[in-house]
Order: C-alpha cells, then structure tokens, then sequence
C-alpha cells in the first residue's frame, strides 16, 4: 500500500506572535514547526505502515527551508520526502495550492492520500477537499479515526461533525484529512534522525507539475485576492459602571445583552 | 458569460435529520443585507430527502426563491452527492454569490464545491460586505476598480491579523461564514417563497461513500471551545458550592460554564473547563467573567470573544479593561438576580 501525507511548515502561533515595529506581523522571528492536524495524519500514515508495511510519501509545497518538516517526518518514519517549490507557485490562494499539489501528485502511485483537516496559519480547511475534487477522488473530512482493509481496497473512517459522527466506508484511492485528536504523534527517532539526514529529498519544481495549467497556478492563478490586511486591533476596554445596587446592575447587563441581540 | 450576468445571493440552507440549522437563517439575513445594494434576490437551496416541507421557514426568515433538490441518496449528508447537486444549482442558475455554513458539513462542502465549479472560496468569514476592488482606486487606472465586489473579512494567524478578500474575477463569489455571528431578521410569518424544484440526477460511483453508522453525541459535557455563551468563574466565585450560581445562569442563558486557572489550582473544577494560555482559547458570542481578575494569561484565552461581560467587586481588576460592559459589584448579589431576569426575559420572548 502506498501512503501520500499532504503536510506544512507554519509558524507556530502558540509560541507567541511577534510584531515588526510598523504593526506586521514578523514571521521570519516566529518559530516554525510541522503543522498540528497534518502530524497527526502523518502519525496515522506510520500506524498504517507499523501495520501492513506501507510505504509513506510526505509532499511539502513551500519554500526551501520547508524542507526542515521533510526531514523530521522522515525521522519519524516517513520513506521518502518531495519538496515542491518554485517562484512561480508563490502567493497562492487555496485554489492554486490545491492544483498545485494535485499536479505533483499525479506523479505519484498511491491508494490513500492523508492531509490535515487545516493549517494554524490559514484555518480555512479548503486544500484538503480541493485536492480530491482535482483528483477525483471521493473526500473524508475531519477523520477522527481512519482503519484499511487492504485486501478489499476499502478504508473505515470515523468522521467528526458539529453533534455526531458518522463511520464512513469508502473506496481507496481516496483523500482523509485529518484532525489532530486523532492520535498522539511520534517523536523522532534516534536512528530516524540520522537516515533522514542521509535521505535524498526530492524537489520539483513548476515544470514538474503534471497537467496544471499556468492560469491556476500562484498569485496570478489565484481567484481570491486581499483586499486589505491587517493586524488585528487588540480591544480596547468597553464601559465599566458601578451601580449602587444589584437591581441597577442586573437591569443594565440585561439591556445590553438585549442590544445585541444575544438573548 | 460575462461576469455580471451572473445574479443573486445564494444561501446553502443546511439541514440536518429534516431540521433546519441556526447557520441558514443567520446567512439568509446577511444575504437580505448584500442583496440590497445588488438590486437583487435571495435564494435558498434546500437539500435533502423528504425536505420540502420546510421551505415556508426559509422564505419567513427572507428567501425570495427556494430551490429544492430533493431525493433518496441526500438522506444524509455525504460530500459527493451533496457537492453535485450545490454544484449543479451553481451552473444551473448562475448566482453571483454563494453563502456557506462555516459548519462540519459547510467546511467539506464548500471547498468541494468551490473547486468543481472553479471559483474562488473564502472561509470561515466573520463580517461581509459589497464594496469596490481595489478599495482605492489606483491612480491612472481608476477604470480597473471593480464594484459591488464581494468583500469577505477573515481572521488568520489564530486570530493575530484579519484579512478583507475579494474574488474578482471568478464567479461566483463564495463565502463559508462563522455560525453565530450573523443576524437572522425577525421572521415574517406566513411570508412566501417562489419553490423551484431542481433535481440533477444522482448515480452513484466510487466517490459516493457508504455511511455504516451515525453515533448522535450524547456527551453532556459541552466543550467549551464549541460553547456559544460561556460563563466563566474566577477566584472570586469563593468556593466551589458557590459555581451553582454560575451554573445557573449558564443554564438560563444556554450556556456552559468554564472558569480561570486559580480555579482549577484551587482543585474547585476540572482542567478541561479552563480558560487561557495553558488552558483552552475559547471565542463565544457572550463571555462572563464573574469574579475573574483578568491575568494577561486568562486575557489571552478569551478576549477573541464577541461579547465580554464581566462583574467583579474589584474597580481596578484588569478584567475590565477588555470587557464591552463591565460591572462593578457583589456577584452574590448580582448573579442570581441576572439569572432570575434572563428567565423573564426569554419567557417574555417566547411568549410573543
């Protein structure tokens, strides 16, 4: 069985932010690591291969220094690491990120393709489903648990919604993201370190991309566009009242909420 | 076809087991909003199985149009069916923009579908508006400005910079947007909808999965990064007999209760209920903060919350710095008379 994990490099935004002096945000002062919901597809990837011995490809589209997630998902088990990085793929939306990946994918043999469910950058949760539609491939959102009948091709997953789950069956090929409550990642290994330091990572770049077409790819080929950026404002204290008794108080919160419309 | 061929704010209605979901009445009133400038209708799509019923509520809540695409394999949700009959609508009748539930079916549908019909797709939105793309025009191509554009406002960077997104060239313009954070008008009884029954025919192939089971939650612990209303406790709360007032209100309001990092130290409450940095960040509609000094620590895992309403007896406390409605008082006194007040106010609403 063949195993792709989609995953990313993002800054980690629970180790504190920084900020340039002119309000931006100083990501080359934030401090990188491979994102939460994709190590956790990764994990799950492992567990397969600990199980059937599938051999687990990990795809990265980012810049060089992404290839410092290559390598620790290398450490911790992965076979073999393709790094997809070009100029011309720089500034892309969700769209063109997904046909970006899709295009390195179709270079690819696989039976299961595992993303996460989203970046703590971006949140939006979109590249994962965008790439089974360029594929194809029919989607399990926000799996909670993932089990292979590798014998019939079949994949069992637990998939999350907002008040239930469903167990789903699907066909394999097929793409899971993957939610990091599904399992408890693996640290690198000692003898992992030092055969991903030897391991050679593949890198292509947009030539290598197969049938993408260069108007869905990069900030050209991207739809959505920003319109304006900013850091957020931190909030500013509202009204603050003391009233002289609990009758006044209780009248004034109750308006309030009232206003806005939240009872 | 040209771009401004395209008409109408579209809504994706979702229901779940037949019922409809807060999320669709929240979108149908922000479509209201953006429909007006556009000089335009709004459309509700309805997808489901044996689901027609509930197209009246729709048009209560300000569907113009309904369409209904109604049949046996959209019993439940699954992506494919569901992405071929949203999709199918799109190409159908060409709506410029197309509104999303944020929600675990919106975040798998939206992309889905986004990508079938190739257009952009901008999530998980807390605000929306029609305005002009580039907001400024640039100067000595004031003719390339674009108008009644789409402007969809986001969060990023969990929550540390907020982005205004367009999609220019691509329709439709789509959006999955934050449930609770959009208004619904106060429905129109009896209001009508035109119904339009659209069926693009559904076979199955290998994308559609088979569902072998559906487990209903049935955890009465609400996590409180889902929770809407929280309301939080602090030191202050004095002991923890004394979080039954807290509950109390937390039940009156529909909430949950959750409570600062002294209190979990104090061994009154469970770690998982805590807010702040070695806690959980939590971003409901309504916070309270009652008897909570409001460390930095604590700030920084609850003021992404719509709505902070803090009471302590503290004038100084730091807690009302980041409140919107801070209140200086007893909260033994206070609480129980708050609660006592929403009871009568949602009774009073409910009753008319």
């Amino acid at each position: 069985m063949k195993i792709i994990v989609c995953i990313k490099q993002v800054p980690d935004t629970k180790g504190g932010v920084e900020f340039n002096p002119d309000g931006t945000l100083n990501r080359a002062a934030m401090l990188t690591i491979m994102n939460p919901d994709d190590k956790a597809g990764l994990e799950a990837a492992l567990r397969l291969k600990d199980q059937y011995g599938a051999e687990v490809t990990v795809l990265t589209m980012g810049l060089p220094k992404a290839t410092d997630v290559l390598q620790e998902a290398l450490a911790m088990g992965a076979d073999k690491a393709v790094l997809v990085t070009d100029r011309r793929l720089g500034g892309a939306d969700t769209w063109a990120t997904s046909t970006t990946i899709a295009g390195a994918i179709r270079n690819l043999e696989y039976d299961l393709i595992i993303t996460g469910r989203q970046a703590i950058d971006g949140d939006t949760a979109q590249v994962g489903p965008q790439i089974a539609e360029h594929l194809q491939l029919p989607v399990i959102s926000y799996a909670m648990d993932i089990k292979v009948d590798e014998a019939a091709k079949k994949v069992t997953v637990k998939r999350q919604y907002d008040d239930r789950y469903h167990v789903i069956e699907a066909k394999m090929p097929c793409l899971i993201t993957a939610l990091s409550e599904l399992n408890e990642p693996r640290y690198m290994s000692v003898g992992g370190i030092f055969d991903a330091v030897k391991a050679e990572i593949t890198t292509w770049g947009r030539d290598d991309l197969k049938d993408v077409d260069d108007s869905n790819i990069g900030l050209a080929g991207s739809p959505t566009k920003i319109a304006k950026a900013s850091d957020k404002v931190r909030k500013g204290a509202g009204e603050k009242k003391a009233f002289d008794s609990p009758e006044e108080s209780v009248s004034y919160i109750v308006e309030k909420l009232n206003e806005k419309h939240v009872i | 076809m040209a771009l401004e061929d395209y008409k109408g704010v579209y809504v994706f209605a979702q229901q779940v087991d037949n019922e409809i979901s807060p999320i669709a009445f929240e979108l149908l009133g922000k479509a209201r909003d953006l429909a007006e400038p556009l000089k335009t209708e709004v459309t509700a799509v309805l997808i489901g199985s044996g689901i027609k019923g509930l197209a009246d509520r729709l048009a209560e809540y300000g569907a113009d149009k309904v369409i209904v695409v109604d049949d046996p394999e959209l019993k439940e949700y699954r992506t494919e069916p569901y992405a071929h009959a949203l999709s199918s609508v799109i190409n159908e009748y060409k709506p410029e923009i197309v509104l999303v539930g944020a929600t675990a079916i919106g975040r798998d549908l939206g992309p889905t579908v986004s990508a079938r019909v190739a257009t952009g797709l901008t999530a998980d939105c807390t605000q929306l508006d029609i305005g002009d793309f580039p907001l400024n025009p640039i100067p000595g191509k004031e003719n390339e400005q674009k108008h009644n554009q789409l402007l969809m406002t986001r969060p990023a960077f969990g929550g540390n910079t907020i982005a205004t997104i367009a999609c220019p060239d691509n329709r439709p313009q789509m959006a999955t947007v934050r449930p609770g954070v959009m208004q619904k008008i106060d429905p129109i009884a009896g209001k009508k909808a035109e119904i339009i029954e659209f069926n693009p025919g559904f076979t199955a192939n290998d994308r559609y999965v088979t569902i072998k089971e559906v487990v209903k939650a049935v955890s009465d612990t609400v996590d409180i990064m889902d929770a809407k209303i929280l309301v939080s406790g602090g030191r202050g709360v004095g002991s923890p007999e004394n979080f039954k007032i807290l509950e109390e209100l937390a039940e009156a309001l529909g909430g949950t209760v959750s409570c600062s990092r002294a209190v979990v130290d104090a061994g009154w409450k469970p770690k998982d209920l805590q807010v702040g940095q070695t806690g959980k960040t939590v971003r409901p509609n309504l916070y309270f903060a009652i008897g909570i000094s409001g460390a930095i620590q604590h700030v920084a895992g609850m003021e992404e919350s719509d709505i902070i309403v803090a009471i302590n007896k503290d004038e100084d406390a730091p807690i009302f710095d980041v409140a919107d409605y801070g209140v200086v008082g007893d909260l033994n006194k206070i609480v129980p008379q708050l609660t006592a007040a929403i009871k009568a106010e949602k009774a009073k609403k409910a009753a008319g």
